[in-house]
């Protein structure tokens, strides 16, 4: 034993190198093709999706607006204490016109006006008001300004307007996620919002809500589904898939604008339940418009991506485990319970994430049948893109929802792990 | 990756083959029977004088702002031509996002000579702004469900008792708030100096507040008339030439509720930073699209009055349904006996201020 | 399953009550339709019941029955409410009396194990009802826009025409639209030339990547899933506008730089963008599969001389393609249905169908769109009926039993 082992040295491999080394030279191969084979996506996907993402969620902190189109003013403010509550002194004034001009002539103010407007509702009109009478001084001659800005706009003369202004001259800003969560930057630090502006938290709480209640009832409606298609013989069981298929297949618009016909009160609900005198002419269902409609049609719509990861699951459950409690003794219930439940429940983890990542990023079935209680935050987010143009916020509130999705996602790949997800 | 590549240049070859040599210019409309009028009245006698332009047509008036602000910050500017609503213009113009316009160098003169900044008079109400229709948003009713004493008076859009059922209003403040006002009983001209106030913003609401709950909100033009069609409203706010084709084209049992109409503005900007070539064409299309005879040609498809003075004699009759177009035109004295004017240079500078309350109060 | 269960006869103590309950549940909306729902309830319990013990132990000829039943339900049906009540009556006389001899003769137990218990038989059909209702959930919205879809008027209403069976109330001319509009014709062109190239990209990137990923040895393996699967679960909207920021520069970039033709830039920007969207689908899939790979084959193909090329095409490929043809299914209807990203990355020139679709629904009030729904239900009802049936002839010729 011991001539062996010092005569071999360290175990050879079939070309001479040392064992050890063969093998770790392996495994790095192995690595590194396995790279090689993901790289061409991961670049893609890094390159095209994610960096546009990234520069678009940074959007919910870059503030450099105020600070490119007042820049003399933010420095003239610097001295001025905005706690003192008195109006600052002319110089930021003048500095304040000088800026403006400069502004006018390129056509920003407007923006900087609805930017501020954000903030505290009244700064567009003034900056818009004010921008036709400031155009025509001149910053040389026709000085001291104080007076004449507060006789243009009382605005001016009011110390909350350039408090705005001062607290929202720093180039990067967490006012954005403030305002996303119901709250705004003031002097005297992060503040709640007037009661009638606090709608963001109610609105989360409410895609959350909306978004759990359409999981469980994709849940329910899957579950037994998915259980007859993966007992049935495959000839059948692919029938029955087709009609499983077909709405998944159909445009989500039609789909959507279909329910908006099923539903609305004049609809077909409506009309078969008068129809068979189960509902009043008079007091037909409000089920559209409202948080009903959203729960329906997307539970329809968001329903076969519940059950493809289900069916899949179930599908692998051998039946002889249920047969073998059965004969042992087992009741149905106890077999179901004990037996089939636990097994099928990596199919029910599997959609449901599925379900509620997609849900609470749903934003065009809400808007067509939600009216305006059944809308979700993308709703919004889409608001503040395409309508008020505060994209910043836009961006905060896309963050914040992202976050969500993000941890949900930890969260199950640390309890199913993604690998188990299986559509179809 | 090799496969890709083949089936990419392959797909490029087919594209490429398949586009007509014609260069596109996108023109951005609203859509609908309005789109169609423009189509007919302006693109298709266009693309006849000039082969080598082909017009495609983009939907997104409604975006116009958001979109012209994204492409400009992205400096990829798609749209040649863009329509859309004078206070649009106003907004994009103090941006600097659309191209200031030069009515008596860049716009044709009326028959007679007059030069175009005199023929379009007052409506030129922005410097990039070219005007080309003058439309109302006003009421259509459902002839079938308001019983026997159809509503009048603006003010029974807020009377539940005697109207009873839902109505649809657009999803924003502007008109809502004066017509609110209105029936709040503000005199029809102190509207626009209550409404400047933050006491008269939350009088408006407080006045829809009383019938917020049978409200359906639309925005997008088609909504109101596919309600009122299927009866899921009484009444309900939209532009009159959606509600002419409702009524005289579909023939559904609907009335127009002329009262307090909001005269309002549409018409054309182009987009600031074209390259010059684009410019050029998109100023030619524009010369030649709203000269007299063409702005009259448009008022055969669609009940809009044209934005030109001299156009007006020349209005005549539906090209397809052979109707008279003066009555239904929002400017014809018997329709126009109580019209309210919209105040374009209120909405630029407050509607910021009003929407950001007007949405908040819809989300309460 | 297959093996017949012998049946019996059942007594008529369990039959009438039975038929009776289904009855009373028939009366409910008879009655409430005619104002009084415990009148109904307890006229549909006897007049069932009734005729079954009629049909049973009376006539004893199951034939005439079936005939006197369906026939007498829906004359009264057509007396009572017209064509509509009519049909109903059809359609109820014939469930009535097909239930009533499917209980007595015992052929529920039929396909049934013989060995179950009455509460079990119960459990089963009570099942079969609910998938039964759950289907009809998922099928009701096609089955309201094909009658719509015919609709004479530019709504999506049902006239009173149409619930008439008017022949006025319905026409094509959505359908001549579709056909005949440029505009729809040059959006379904585009739909066709983005769908493919986008799955195709998707499908050979994502393949090859879910193929490293499933190694035994890969650094970072969670962190670059959730990267490749990110585009599933950034909520669009926000994609939309970064992917906008960024293919405009790659578009100036593209033209301006490199001087490629615009057309064909528009067209490529849509085509990645919507490449991204269908990854993760693909991915998911296809790591799936190859979760239940057996690894020793591809060895052995290697043993035997294989370079990884030929054991790609020839062992894995193959075993795996269910998973990749179902992710690229999955990644083709993404880009077949997106509206939003291509809202913005797009220009009008690159409009697709779903597009179109979005501003038929918004700007004008057309069926077209619903036309076109229809179109694609039965192209992809041909489709998957045409796999199906693939499916079976590939199992006949392989010989192997139906599963």
């Amino acid at each position: 034993m011991t001539d062996a082992s010092q005569t071999a040295g360290p175990m050879l491999a079939a070309d001479g190198t040392p064992l050890k080394q063969s093998l770790a030279r392996s495994l790095r191969r192995q690595k590194l093709r396995a790279l090689f084979l993901i790289a061409p996506l991961l670049i893609f996907v890094l390159v095209s999706f994610i960096v546009p993402i990234g520069s678009m969620l940074f959007r919910s902190v870059e503030n450099s607006i105020v600070r490119d189109t007042l820049p003399l003013t933010v420095d003239a403010l610097q001295s001025w204490d905005e706690k003192s509550g008195e109006l600052p002194d002319e110089n930021v004034y003048e500095a304040f016109v000088r800026d403006m001009i400069v502004a006018i002539e390129n056509k920003e103010h407007t923006r900087l006006g609805s930017r501020l407007n954000y903030e505290e509702t009244g700064m567009s009109s003034l900056f818009r008001r004010s921008g036709r009478q400031i155009k025509k001084l001149d910053p040389e001659t026709d000085g001291p300004f104080k007076e004449k800005l507060i006789d243009i706009h009382d605005g001016w003369g009011d110390v909350k307007t350039w408090q705005v202004i001062k607290t929202h001259s720093v180039p990067i800003t967490n006012g954005y996620f403030l305002n996303a969560v119901d709250m705004r930057r003031t002097p005297d630090g992060p503040r709640m919002q007037p009661e009638d502006k606090r709608i963001l938290v109610k609105l989360f709480g409410r895609t959350l809500f909306m978004s759990l209640v359409i999981t469980g009832a994709c849940i329910l409606l899957a579950y037994p589904v998915s259980y007859l298609l993966a007992t049935q013989p495959t000839r059948v069981s692919n029938m029955l898939m087709i009609l499983v298929l077909l709405p998944f297949w159909t445009s989500l618009l039609v789909r959507t604008s279909a329910w908006k016909v099923m539903l609305q009160q004049q609809g077909v609900i409506n009309d078969t339940l008068v129809w068979l005198g189960l509902v009043a002419d008079d007091a037909r269902l409000i089920i559209i418009n409202n948080q009903i409609g959203t729960i329906i049609a997307m539970t329809h719509i968001l329903l076969p991506f519940m059950i493809l990861p289900m069916y899949s699951v179930m599908q692998t459950i051998p039946p002889s485990y249920t047969r073998a409690a059965k004969s042992m003794g087992a009741t149905n219930w106890t077999t179901f319970w004990r037996i089939y439940f636990p097994q099928s429940i990596p199919g029910i983890g599997a959609g449901s994430i599925l379900v509620f990542i997609l849900a609470i990023g749903y934003y065009i079935t809400p808007e067509i049948v939600g009216g305006t209680k059944g809308v979700f935050i993308s709703n919004r987010i889409a608001y503040h893109i395409s309508s008020s143009l505060n994209w910043g916020l836009a961006a905060a509130l896309g963050t914040i929802l992202l976050a969500v999705v993000l941890i949900l996602y930890w969260v199950y790949d640390k309890i199913v792990g993604i690998d188990n997800v299986k559509l179809g | 990756m090799k496969p890709t590549n083949f089936l990419l240049s392959a797909a490029a070859a087919a594209i490429t083959a398949g586009a007509a040599s014609a260069e596109d210019m996108t023109l951005v409309s609203w859509g609908g029977a309005y789109q169609a009028s423009q189509q007919k009245a302006y693109a298709e006698p266009y693309m006849e004088m000039h082969p080598d332009v082909n017009i495609v047509w983009d939907e997104s008036s409604a975006e116009a702002v958001a979109k012209l602000r994204a492409m400009n910050e992205a400096g990829n500017i798609t749209w040649d031509v863009v329509d859309v609503v004078a206070s649009d213009a106003i907004r994009l113009c103090d941006e600097g996002l659309a191209m200031e316009i030069d009515p008596d160098t860049h716009l044709a003169p009326a028959p007679d000579g007059t030069p175009a900044s005199e023929d379009f008079g007052d409506l030129l109400v922005s410097e990039c702004f070219i005007p080309q229709i003058v439309y109302s948003t006003t009421f259509g009713y459902r002839t079938d469900l308001v019983g026997d004493t159809p509503p009048d008076d603006i003010c029974d859009v807020f009377d539940l008792e005697a109207y009873p059922g839902k109505r649809s209003l657009e999803k924003r403040p502007i008109n809502n708030m004066e017509w609110a006002l209105l029936c709040d009983g503000v005199p029809k001209d102190e509207v626009y100096d209550v409404l400047a106030t933050d006491e008269g913003q939350d009088r408006a609401l407080k006045k829809l507040d009383t019938i917020k709950d049978s409200v359906v909100w639309w925005s997008a033009g088609a909504d109101t008339p596919q309600l009122l069609a299927d009866g899921e409203v009484v009444m309900g706010s939209t532009y009159n030439g959606r509600l002419f084709s409702l009524i005289e084209e579909q023939k559904q049992p609907v009335a127009m509720l002329w009262d307090a109409q909001v005269f309002d503005l549409d018409g054309w900007i182009i987009p600031a930073g074209l390259s010059e070539e684009r410019k050029q064409r998109a100023l030619d299309f524009i010369y030649f699209a709203t000269d007299t005879q063409r702005l009259a040609d448009q008022a055969k498809y669609i009940s809009y009055g044209p934005a030109r003075k001299s156009s007006a004699p020349l209005v005549g009759k539906h090209a397809e349904l052979g109707i008279d177009m003066a009555p239904h035109m929002p400017t014809d004295p018997n329709n126009a006996k109580n019209t309210f004017l919209y105040n374009y240079e209120f909405w630029a500078d407050y509607r910021d201020d009003i929407d950001a309350k007007f949405q908040a109060w819809l989300a309460q | 399953m297959a093996a017949l269960t012998p049946i019996s006869r059942k007594p008529l103590s369990m039959v009438l009550p039975s038929v009776a309950l289904a009855g009373a549940f028939a009366g409910i909306f008879v009655g409430a339709g005619n104002g009084s729902v415990p009148m109904g309830m307890i006229g549909g319990a006897i007049l069932t019941a009734g005729l079954a013990w009629f049909y049973i132990s009376v006539l004893r000829n199951e034939r005439l029955a079936y005939w006197i039943n369906i026939l007498g339900f829906g004359l009264a049906g057509f007396l009572f409410t017209g064509i509509g009540g009519g049909i109903l009556g059809l359609l109820g006389g014939w469930f009535f009396v097909w239930f009533t001899y499917w209980l007595y003769e015992g052929r529920y137990r039929r396909k049934l194990l013989p060995y179950l218990t009455a509460q079990q038989v119960f459990f089963h059909y009570l099942f079969r009802v609910i998938c039964g209702a759950i289907f009809v959930f998922l099928i009701t919205p096609i089955l309201v826009v094909l009658p719509l879809s015919f609709n004479a008027q530019d709504f999506f209403t049902f006239t009173p025409e149409m619930l008439r069976l008017d022949p006025e109330g319905y026409s094509l001319k959505h359908y001549q639209d579709f056909f005949t509009n440029n505009e729809w014709q040059r959006s379904f062109k585009n739909s066709l030339i983005i769908a493919p190239i986008a799955t195709i990209i998707s499908v050979s990137l994502g393949t090859l990547a879910a193929i490293g990923l499933s190694q035994s040895h890969v650094p970072g393996r969670r962190a670059i899933m959730a990267i490749l699967i990110s585009p599933m679960i950034v909520p669009l909207i926000i994609s939309a506008t970064g992917m906008f920021f960024f293919y405009s520069d790659i578009g100036r970039f593209l033209e301006g730089t490199l001087g490629f033709n615009k057309t064909f830039v528009g067209y490529l920007k849509v085509i990645l963008a919507h490449a991204v969207l269908g990854i993760p689908f693909v991915i998911i899939t296809v790591t799936a599969t190859l979760v239940g790979f057996d690894r020793s084959l591809t060895r052995a193909a290697a043993n035997m001389g294989a370079g990884p090329v030929r054991t790609f095409f020839k062992i894995q490929m193959p075993l795996i393609l269910p998973g990749v043809i179902s992710g690229g299914l999955f990644a083709f209807i993404t880009s077949f249905d997106e509206v939003v990203v291509v809202l913005f990355v797009g220009s009008a020139s690159q409009k697709t169908l779903p597009w179109q679709m979005f501003t038929g629904l918004r700007e004008q009030i057309s069926p077209t769109i619903l036309a076109v729904a229809t179109i694609l239900v039965v192209i992809s009802i041909a489709l998957l009926t045409t796999v199906e049936l693939l499916r079976r002839r590939s199992e006949r010729l392989r010989g192997l039993t139906p599963a």
